[in-house]
């Protein structure tokens, strides 16, 4: 009892605040950007940096292998042609997601509490787009011609065929990595300002100065930026639905029974929303922790994305019954085996593995007990990460590997140079990632200073 | 200087004959037999214009001694070949294909053609046309010769093509019984043997080095001394001999040493249907089969279809009585008792599992039934129920009745199918006997039993072994390793440095049947003579040059050799006119052999005790037949018949059988029996007898190319004189180990879903009632979104697959392989699901798992109309013709893919690696040079043979006209025994593939996914016999 109350103390005490009282302008300006100008590195973030440099390391050798051999150092095969790495690039683009919705929807719906997580969000979506950027490319039988794919005037006669749910990838995650990083950069001015103003040494005095583009504070400066961040936000808005409803195309306008169905665009962005607030509470959970940033991101932070994640898992989990029952509705005998050998054939352990992380354990976040317990949900939202890379595993190789002949059903196991590619591409999401947090302010000065003033005075 | 050299060379091999011969005809093969004979005589016109030409040239050159010498080298006067091999030593020919660097410097000679493999120099290669082009020889234009393939000594006729002097594809000749323009896959596989890196190189003596000259003046000695006895010690071992030229020398020789003894031996004996005919006619007499008369066959423990010298032929026959719905005729039935599961079972009506050693009794039961004296011991129920039935069916079709017994079955019992079939009236009708077609028919093991005991005594000073080798392939109690060690002077010919190659004194390399003159006889007896289409690529002699050593006829040429003999024999009135047409035809009309009269014998004696247990049964391979083609990687690669397996032999066994011993695909299994065992994988075969297991010859091999190397495992080990065949008393033990196996295919049955109906089958009677059965399942689509495309102009390309006649053969992938310079991807990448082929067999088993129906299905690409690959690729690589072909763009290709995942086929393949091996000088010359070779990350499939296509529409719109109906041959149905694939243009309403799509069986694979399928299959229909309920026809 004793605990419960202590629980309620902290967790409920909290819980409404989007941020901890007693905090000024200056205690913020301070407090967020000696993070980065003043103080030390904590130990965990070179440990962190060692790791991922490592598993940085592992990209390199992937990448390496992967031209000196060709192709064949993969498990793909026929009929499995496209393997892990689309599982990967798929997860990748997901984990996107919750940036941009972070920083786009929330902030055209007013959602104050945004602001703690926007910046970092932000971030992450770029770094993981950037990581599912490299896979669509070294998947290529001859990666070299990737500008094929790029409607360039050339003395072929050309164009690529528009017709391809590839091509439309290549629009479609192009303009929503270019918008995000212009989005997050036009952010970041202001704080970009702040840290110049308040740099002791000359180089970060003249580096962020460049970068702060001569951002002066004025009343213009704002007003400008206002416009162009609410312009922005409606631009990237789209986008958070667009991508991956064109990812989910890849698959759903084939005859591949498993992949052709129709409920693929909802369900593969409610799937990103899903897996991306879930690697936002990976990676802002232990963040917080270690630079202690609690009275920035409170509990309620935590709840909020605890329950949007859990909207979305819910919707997801609505899609993988639907999946099924539309398998048995359609009559169509190869859809019907197709469900049938996802559940019981030789890849059921991933279909049983993925409805456990996915469907299961997210029923959990009905209790609020749970969703402000940094630690279960730290655990839970790893579950979810992994879920989300057996979904997409399961839609891309069991739908493959028993498709219509028999005659050419095969397996496909993943080799050691589809597992180093992908602990590359980890390995290259965390260390942009520490050096995001490493340099630039990872929380939003400016905007948290006006949420203070606002809720505060 | 040089030039002269590298053109009087090219010269040479385009006119077919070595350095220095003379001049030779070979005569062109194509669609215009009246222009050819002129083109004919104006090649010869041309060439003795060469010949003058060259005189001239050879005056005009002031160069002093070294244009002499260059001609002494053309001329290849022995001593100077001597010189050049004591100056320039050989590289040694074992180099694996690891070692480019060594091949590209071997390779210069051959690379040039100039035969002069003894010289290392390399000639230079000028990029000039000729300055007076050969007849006949257009860049670009490929010619075909009529030849042979002598395989296990029996001629196959083919036209070979050859594209600039390179032979690069071999079909079948029209012409030729044995083939009907049809061929089978050893045969299409027989190129890449030409060109094969591992081939010997060189005369070796001890191991070393050495050359022709040595080996002459070795043998001199030695027949010197074998002069004064007459010959004693001297022996010659073949195998079987048909070939007129070869048989005359060895008669040659042994008339010249009375006392000395030729011997054939083939691993592949044919002793038991040899001994059967001597015992049913007191003579040696060859049956020949006509399946097209026959209504009811019955095929015990015989695989017509898949193996033998008249398969091909056979395989036709046979199926033109499986068209009922197509054509009309009545329609054959077709019984098979067989323990091991072959081709010939697949496509039976009826088929019944049951040992070889029971259908002895079995055949003794139906004999007696059909009043013929041959007591037997009792049959189980089953056996007893189809004794009955069969004998019935036979009964009522005598005179169109056929019994046919496989090798592997004892005298006796082709001796009582003999009494059947001549009781059923069918000599005549359903069968023929002609006087035996090999130049000595013979008991063989006793030959060779003989030998060895003469080895083993020390009797034997000289052996020759010629194109054998038996040191792999004799039985294991003739122990011919230990003993060949006993003769002083042995000599191997053959294409690799093999077993025996390795064992003997000297090794001798063999010129390959597209490099060297000589002769053979098909099944029936029709001579063909064999002509080579390039100079021996390694230095190669053909059997009849060495047997020419021991009869002091060594200067005269290979070819002389054979014109010689036949000019002898005076074929023909005008002996010239008649070896042109002989060569252009392909074979010596009216020279089958003739009917024999015999009357078989109706009384036989009382059966052997029948011996119980496990049965050990010896399969002839698909691919590698007896292990001569081990190193060939096209056949290594082929999916095996029914099992699908490839790169391996394995111990097949019945799924109850595995059941009792608890063991299942991959267990590694010590197979022992009297005392000598083996160690093999375990493959369960569905359909294999019970208590029966079986392994197929030819693995295992330890040298003779790094291909075939240690591929799979020795079981002529287990194999003795006693019991070539078949023998009880096997045991199995599991070692515990496993095995990876490669299959291309996993899945054996349509999965239980019934529904899915991928092959279509119904009894004769059910299509009867209800002709539009194929569509009963599934109706096919007819509308879509996107408007159809105008294909009213020109072509539009179309085939169809005939199921009913379809035997499952792999003639067409193997061909397909060589026709568009499909790579070889090996065991491990088969394995991981890689493999190449454009087209595939499927097979599908229905029913009981012990006895199950075996269904085929060939899936090349299907180009759909509607075909879902398109839209998906990104970069537009594979596109939509106006002919209505799907088409590959490899240079456009940036290998997604994508559209093979979206291939519900799945007959689209990827260069997952660099797998077309880019570097072996020997195999560039192998390639179709109208194929692109394709590199690594692109995408390939079927292309309908589109350079085909192309040749043919460039030809048609040369006359102005449009391409004839059957003008057009895709590499596929060209090659098919049975005429299982038709392909045409399906906007001509009377071409034959219309025809077929017209057909109420036709339906289109998958076509319920509306993606329009032009490659359509026909339904099966089966001819079940009523009585026999169990096994039945569907």
């Amino acid at each position: 009892m004793a605990k419960d109350a202590k629980f309620r103390e902290e967790a409920l005490g909290q819980v409404d605040d989007m941020l901890a009282p007693g905090q000024t302008f200056a205690s913020i300006d301070r407090d967020i950007t000696d993070l980065v100008l003043t103080k030390k590195a904590p130990k965990a973030w070179w440990v962190a940096l060692f790791v991922s440099g490592i598993l940085l390391g592992f990209l390199m050798l992937a990448i390496t292998g992967l031209f000196f051999y060709g192709l064949g150092i993969w498990g793909i095969n026929a009929p499995v042609g496209w393997g892990i790495a689309i599982v990967n690039m798929v997860w990748w683009i997901g984990i996107g997601h919750a940036g941009t919705l972070i920083s786009a929807i929330l902030f055209l719906f007013g959602q104050d509490w945004r602001v703690s997580i926007n910046r970092f969000a932000e971030a992450m979506t770029i770094f993981a787009v950037s990581a599912a950027g490299l896979f669509p490319v070294l998947h290529l039988g001859r990666p070299w011609l990737v500008y094929w794919f790029f409607p360039y005037p050339n003395t072929l006669g050309m164009w690529p065929q528009f017709r391809s749910p590839l091509m439309w990838d290549v629009f479609a995650i192009t303009a929503y990595v270019l918008t995000s990083a212009m989005f997050w950069y036009l952010g970041m001015i202001p704080d970009l300002a702040a840290m110049r103003d308040r740099a002791k040494l000359k180089i970060q005095k003249v580096l962020y100065g460049i970068h702060a583009l001569g951002w002066r504070g004025s009343a213009l400066h704002w007003h400008r930026y206002e416009v162009a961040y609410t312009l922005f936000a409606g631009l990237a808005t789209p986008l958070v639905v667009s991508v991956h409803s064109i990812v989910a195309l890849d698959f759903a306008t084939s005859v591949i029974p498993g992949w052709h169905t129709t409920i693929f665009p909802p369900y593969f962005v409610a799937g990103a929303v899903f897996s991306g607030f879930a690697m936002v509470l990976t990676l802002l959970i232990p963040i917080r922790r270690v630079y202690r940033l609690e009275k920035f991101i409170t509990l309620r932070h935590i709840d909020n994305m605890a329950k949007i994640m859990f909207a979305n898992g819910l919707i997801v989990f609505y899609g993988y019954l639907n999946e099924v029952f539309f398998g048995w509705y359609s009559a169509h005998e190869f859809e019907m085996y197709m469900i049938w050998n996802r559940m019981t054939g030789p890849y059921a352990w991933s279909f049983w593995a993925l409805i456990f992380c996915n469907g299961v354990v997210p029923q959990l976040l009905w209790l609020k007990r749970i969703r402000t317990h940094t630690i279960a949900l730290f655990i839970i939202s790893i579950i979810i990460n992994i879920g989300m890379w057996l979904e997409r595993f399961v839609i891309v190789v069991t739908s493959l590997h028993r498709d219509f002949l028999p005659s050419s059903w095969g397996m496909y196991m993943p080799t050691f140079w589809d597992w180093a590619l992908y602990l590359g591409s980890i390995g290259f999401f965390a260390f942009a990632l520490l050096l995001f947090i490493r340099w630039v302010p990872m929380i939003s000065i400016f905007e948290v200073k006006e949420v203070n003033h606002k809720h505060n005075h | 200087m040089k030039q002269d050299h590298t053109k009087l060379t090219r010269e040479d091999l385009l006119n077919g004959r070595r350095p220095g011969q003379r001049a030779t005809i070979l005569a062109p093969k194509g669609e215009d037999p009246e222009r050819e004979r002129q083109e004919i005589v104006f090649k010869e016109e041309a060439e003795r214009r060469l010949d003058l030409a060259d005189v001239r040239h050879r005056l005009a050159g002031k160069e002093g001694d070294a244009f002499w010498q260059s001609l002494e080298e053309l001329s290849e006067n022995p001593e100077f070949t001597e010189l050049m091999a004591k100056e320039f030593p050989r590289l040694a020919p074992e180099m694996s294909a690891v070692d480019r660097r060594g091949f590209l410097k071997l390779m210069g000679a051959s690379l040039a053609m100039a035969g002069l493999t003894a010289c290392t120099r390399q000639p230079s290669e000028r990029i000039v046309p000729y300055v007076r082009a050969p007849e006949e020889f257009v860049p670009g234009k490929s010619t075909f010769f009529a030849s042979a393939m002598p395989m296990a000594g029996y001629a196959m006729g083919l036209l070979a093509e050859s594209h600039m002097g390179r032979p690069t594809k071999v079909e079948g000749n029209p012409d030729h019984p044995a083939s009907l323009g049809a061929s089978d896959a050893m045969m299409q596989a027989s190129v890449l043997g030409l060109y094969d890196p591992d081939r010997s190189q060189s005369v070796k003596s001890e191991g070393r080095e050495s050359s022709w000259e040595n080996l002459r003046n070795a043998l001199q000695a030695q027949l010197a001394a074998q002069a004064n006895v007459q010959g004693t010690g001297l022996r010659i071992l073949t195998e079987t001999i048909t070939s007129p030229s070869q048989a005359h020398m060895i008669k040659a020789v042994l008339d010249k040493f009375p006392r000395a003894k030729w011997v054939q031996y083939d691993a592949v004996s044919r002793d038991n249907s040899r001994a059967g005919a001597k015992q049913a006619f007191g003579d040696y007499v060859d049956t020949v089969y006509h399946f097209d008369k026959a209504d009811v066959v019955l095929s015990l423990d015989a695989d017509f279809l898949g193996a033998g010298p008249a398969h091909v032929r056979y395989a036709r026959d046979f199926s033109s009585r499986r068209n009922v719905v197509v054509d009309g005729t009545k329609m054959n039935r077709l019984y098979t008792i067989e323990s091991v599961p072959s081709l010939t079972g697949a496509n039976a009506d009826h088929r019944l599992p049951m040992r070889s050693s029971d259908i002895e009794s079995f055949v003794r039961a139906l004999a007696r039934e059909l009043g013929i004296d041959a007591p037997g011991t009792d049959l189980t129920g089953e056996q007893a129920e189809w004794v009955q039935a069969v004998a019935d069916d036979l009964r009522a079709h005598r005179g169109s009745a056929l019994v046919v017994v496989g090798e592997r079955q004892p005298a006796v019992v082709h001796a009582i199918a003999h009494a059947i079939n001549e009781a059923l009236e069918g000599p005549g009708n359903t069968l023929s006997h002609i006087e035996p077609v090999e130049a000595r028919p013979e008991d063989q093991h006793s030959g060779l039993r003989e030998l060895v005991d003469d080895m083993d005594a020390d009797n034997v000073r000289i052996l020759l072994m010629l194109d054998t080798n038996p040191l792999f392939s004799a039985p294991a109690d003739l122990e011919f390793a230990g003993r060949l060690e006993k003769v002083p002077l042995s000599i191997h010919l053959g294409l690799h440095e093999d077993e025996t190659g390795r064992a003997g004194t000297w090794h001798v390399p063999m010129a390959h049947y597209l490099e060297g003159w000589g002769d053979a006889r098909a099944y029936d007896g029709t001579i063909s003579i064999i002509q080579p289409l390039i100079a021996p690529l390694y230095d190669g002699r053909t059997m009849q040059e060495l047997l020419a050593l021991l009869i002091d006829r060594a200067d005269v040429s290979a070819y002389d050799l054979v014109k010689d003999y036949w000019r002898e024999r005076g074929v023909g009135e005008v002996f010239d006119n008649a070896w042109r047409r002989a060569l252009h035809d392909g074979l010596i009309e009216g020279s089958a052999s003739p009917d024999k009269s015999v009357s078989a014998t109706t009384s036989f004696p009382a059966q052997d005790a029948r011996a119980d247990g496990l049965e050990l049964v010896f399969t002839v391979d698909d691919a590698v037949w007896d292990g001569r083609f081990a190193n060939n990687g096209w056949l290594q690669e082929m999916p095996r018949g029914l099992s699908k397996l490839t790169w391996d032999n394995v111990v097949m066994l019945a799924p109850s059988t595995a059941e009792e011993l608890g063991l299942s695909n991959g267990d590694m299994v010590e197979l022992a029996h009297e005392g000598r065992s083996v160690k093999g994988p375990i493959w369960v075969q569905p359909g294999h007898a019970k208590d029966s297991v079986s392994v197929q010859l030819g693995y295992g091999r330890r040298h003779g190319g790094a291909v075939g190397a240690d591929v799979g495992f020795d079981v002529y080990p287990l194999r003795t004189s006693d019991t070539p065949w078949f023998a009880p008393g096997a045991t199995l033990t599991a070692t515990g180990e496993r095995y990876r196996l490669a299959t291309t295919q996993r899945h054996h049955r349509m999965e239980g879903l019934a529904d899915r109906r991928l092959v279509r089958v119904a009894s004769l009677e059910q299509f009867l009632s209800n002709p539009e059965f194929a569509h009963d399942y599934a109706p096919e689509p007819t509308e879509s979104m996107f408007p159809p495309y105008d294909y009213s102009q020109g072509y539009q390309w179309g085939m169809t697959i005939n199921l009913n006649t379809c035997i499952g053969c792999n003639a067409c992938l193997v061909a397909c392989q060589s026709e568009n310079n499909i790579p070889v991807v090996g065991k491990e990448e088969v394995a991981m699901g890689r493999e190449m082929h454009w087209i595939r067999i499927d097979r599908y088993y229905a029913g009981d798992l012990d006895a199950p129906d075996t269904h085929v299905q060939p899936v090349p690409c299907m180009h759909c109309e509607k075909a879902p690959c398109e839209p998906v690729c990104p970069v537009g690589a594979t596109l939509h013709s106006a002919d209505g072909l799907n088409q590959m763009v490899y240079n456009r290709c940036v290998g997604t893919r994508y559209c093979a995942n979206n291939c519900p086929y799945k007959v689209r393949r990827f260069n997952f690696y660099q797998y077309a091996d880019e570097t072996t000088p020997q195999l560039k010359l192998l390639r179709n040079p109208n194929v692109t070779v394709r590199t690594r990350g692109v995408m390939e499939k079927c292309t309908y043979c589109i350079q085909r296509i192309s040749k043919k529409r460039i030809a048609a719109e040369r006359d102005h006209r449009k391409i004839r109906d059957g003008e057009l041959l895709t590499a596929c149905q060209q090659a098919c025994p049975t005429r299982a694939i038709v392909f045409g243009d399906i906007n001509d309403p009377d071409s034959e593939v219309s025809r077929m799509k017209a057909q109420p069986l036709n339906y289109g694979l998958l076509a319920e996914l509306n993606v329009r399928p032009r490659t359509t299959y026909l339904a099966k229909v089966k001819n079940g016999n009523p009585v026999l309920a169990k096994g039945g026809a569907v």
